[in-house]
């Protein structure tokens, strides 16, 4: 049998398509990804089989292992809105308008309003400071209950917002990716009671439905 | 191949513009480039994760006199689970708690745990939704009329139902394992509340008995 030649050059392989490849896929990721901002606390959330995906439009309330509760309501204008209604009900806190500004484009946060000048005020620094202190955390006792106003002043603020962008009330009632829901992250190690106390707070306002944020059970617990 | 068309007007086109091409074709380096992508590939494939969190829903009854009214439910049907503090504390009873007669059994969350137990108990209902998921997969019925059926099947008055217990301490993650494990086994009839005080004592007993507080 006649011997296969080799060529004597260094052997040549288009790599076209492998390039063309890698960049579609770097496109992809560069466009899909989303920058998650930073979070005051760590969670550890629990585990389980339920694959409910969390809808898009979300109040969430977050417990960490101490029973620290924070808050989150996204979208700016919401956010501004939420903040200046909530000011509004305790006479002594005063926001300047670039304070206001400040929050709107932040995301969980969980500071008694008194103190929430200060932390809209400190740089990133002083604010990991502030939550880190075991007494932060938005106070839901049943003398100084400032989550019910959160929650009150969060969803009449996601409704003008909404209405203010033409969606009707009859809409934002029926449709479920246009509902607001209200979601719970707390952490596996939170005693349940924290969680409890939460929740009446939300079945005060006639809250009753809740989405526990809660990872796959196939996969280890995700620190997020 | 059995025939090669050798020649033809293609062949000789090409070999003219063969010709020409090598000559213009200018080369360029492009292995920077195709490094620097990969090396953002590489960063966002591993710094994105593309799932959306998890959820479960959990409905709470409106107020307080709801929950009176379960207990009116026959006694048999009633499957108690007791959380305790420590993460292994976990009891079940049937029917009514009698401080003197009523025994605790530990369980646990595992396949072989309270699911076993919950899925024999809850038989009936189960045998009715796999029948009901098969109409489902061999599209009989449409995803709304499979809902509107499951609800019904699992709302059946004579559906067994489920109580959670908790004492002050007790950690979220097992009231969450617990609520998993009833929506595993399709027992929708449930409730979490507080543990009485008779109750916190068998658990503390049984506890004691199985050291169970010691590794803590």
């Amino acid at each position: 049998m006649p011997k296969v030649k080799l060529p004597k050059g260094s052997p040549s392989l288009d790599m076209t398509p492998m390039v063309d490849l890698g960049f579609l896929l770097v496109t992809f990721f560069i466009l899909t990804a989303k920058f998650r901002p930073t979070e005051p606390v760590q969670v550890t959330i629990p585990a389980s089989h339920s694959e409910i995906i969390l809808p898009e439009k979300t109040l969430l309330v977050t417990i960490d292992k101490d029973g620290r509760v924070f808050f989150d309501l996204s979208g700016k204008e919401v956010r501004a809105e939420m903040l200046r209604r909530v000011v509004s009900r305790y006479g002594n806190v005063k926001l300047t308008e670039d304070q206001v500004n400040r929050f709107a484009v932040m995301a969980t946060f969980g500071q008694p309003l008194e103190r929430i000048g200060q932390y809209l005020d400190g740089d990133e620094k002083k604010r990991a400071q502030m939550d880190a202190m075991p007494d932060a955390g938005i106070p839901c006792d049943s003398l100084n209950n400032q989550l019910k106003d959160w929650i009150l002043d969060g969803y009449a603020s996601y409704i003008n917002d909404a209405i203010a962008h033409g969606i009707s009330e009859e809409e934002l009632r029926k449709n479920d990716k246009l509902r607001l829901s209200y979601a719970i992250k707390a952490d596996g190690d939170t005693d349940y009671d924290k969680v409890q106390k939460v929740i009446n707070v939300f079945r005060d306002q006639q809250i009753f439905q809740f989405n526990m944020i809660t990872s796959l059970e196939s996969e280890a617990p995700a620190v997020n | 191949m059995a025939e090669i068309i050798d020649g033809g007007g293609g062949g000789g086109g090409g070999k003219h513009q063969k010709k020409r091409a090598k000559k213009s074709k200018p080369s360029m380096d492009m292995t920077p480039m195709v490094d620097l992508a990969f090396l953002l590939l590489t960063f966002f494939i591993l710094a994105t994760t593309l799932s959306k969190p998890k959820t479960m829903e959990i409905i709470y009854p409106k107020d307080e006199k709801e929950k009176d009214k379960k207990t009116k439910v026959a006694d048999e049907l009633a499957t108690t689970l007791l959380l305790g503090k420590h993460s292994k504390e976990i009891f079940y009873y049937f029917g009514v708690f009698k401080p003197d007669s009523t025994t605790l059994f530990q369980t646990d969350f595992s396949k072989d745990g309270f699911r076993k137990l919950m899925l024999d108990k809850n038989k009936r209902i189960n045998d009715q939704v796999t029948a009901l998921k098969g109409k489902l997969e061999s599209q009989e019925i449409d995803e709304a009329s499979y809902k509107a059926a499951y609800g019904k099947i699992v709302g059946d008055s004579l559906a067994p139902f489920c109580v959670v217990k908790t004492v002050e301490g007790t950690k979220y993650r097992n009231v969450v394992n617990a609520i998993d494990e009833l929506n595993i086994v399709n027992v929708k009839k449930r409730a979490i509340m507080d543990m009485g005080e008779s109750e916190a004592i068998a658990v503390r007993q049984k506890s004691a008995d199985l050291g169970l507080n010691k590794d803590e």
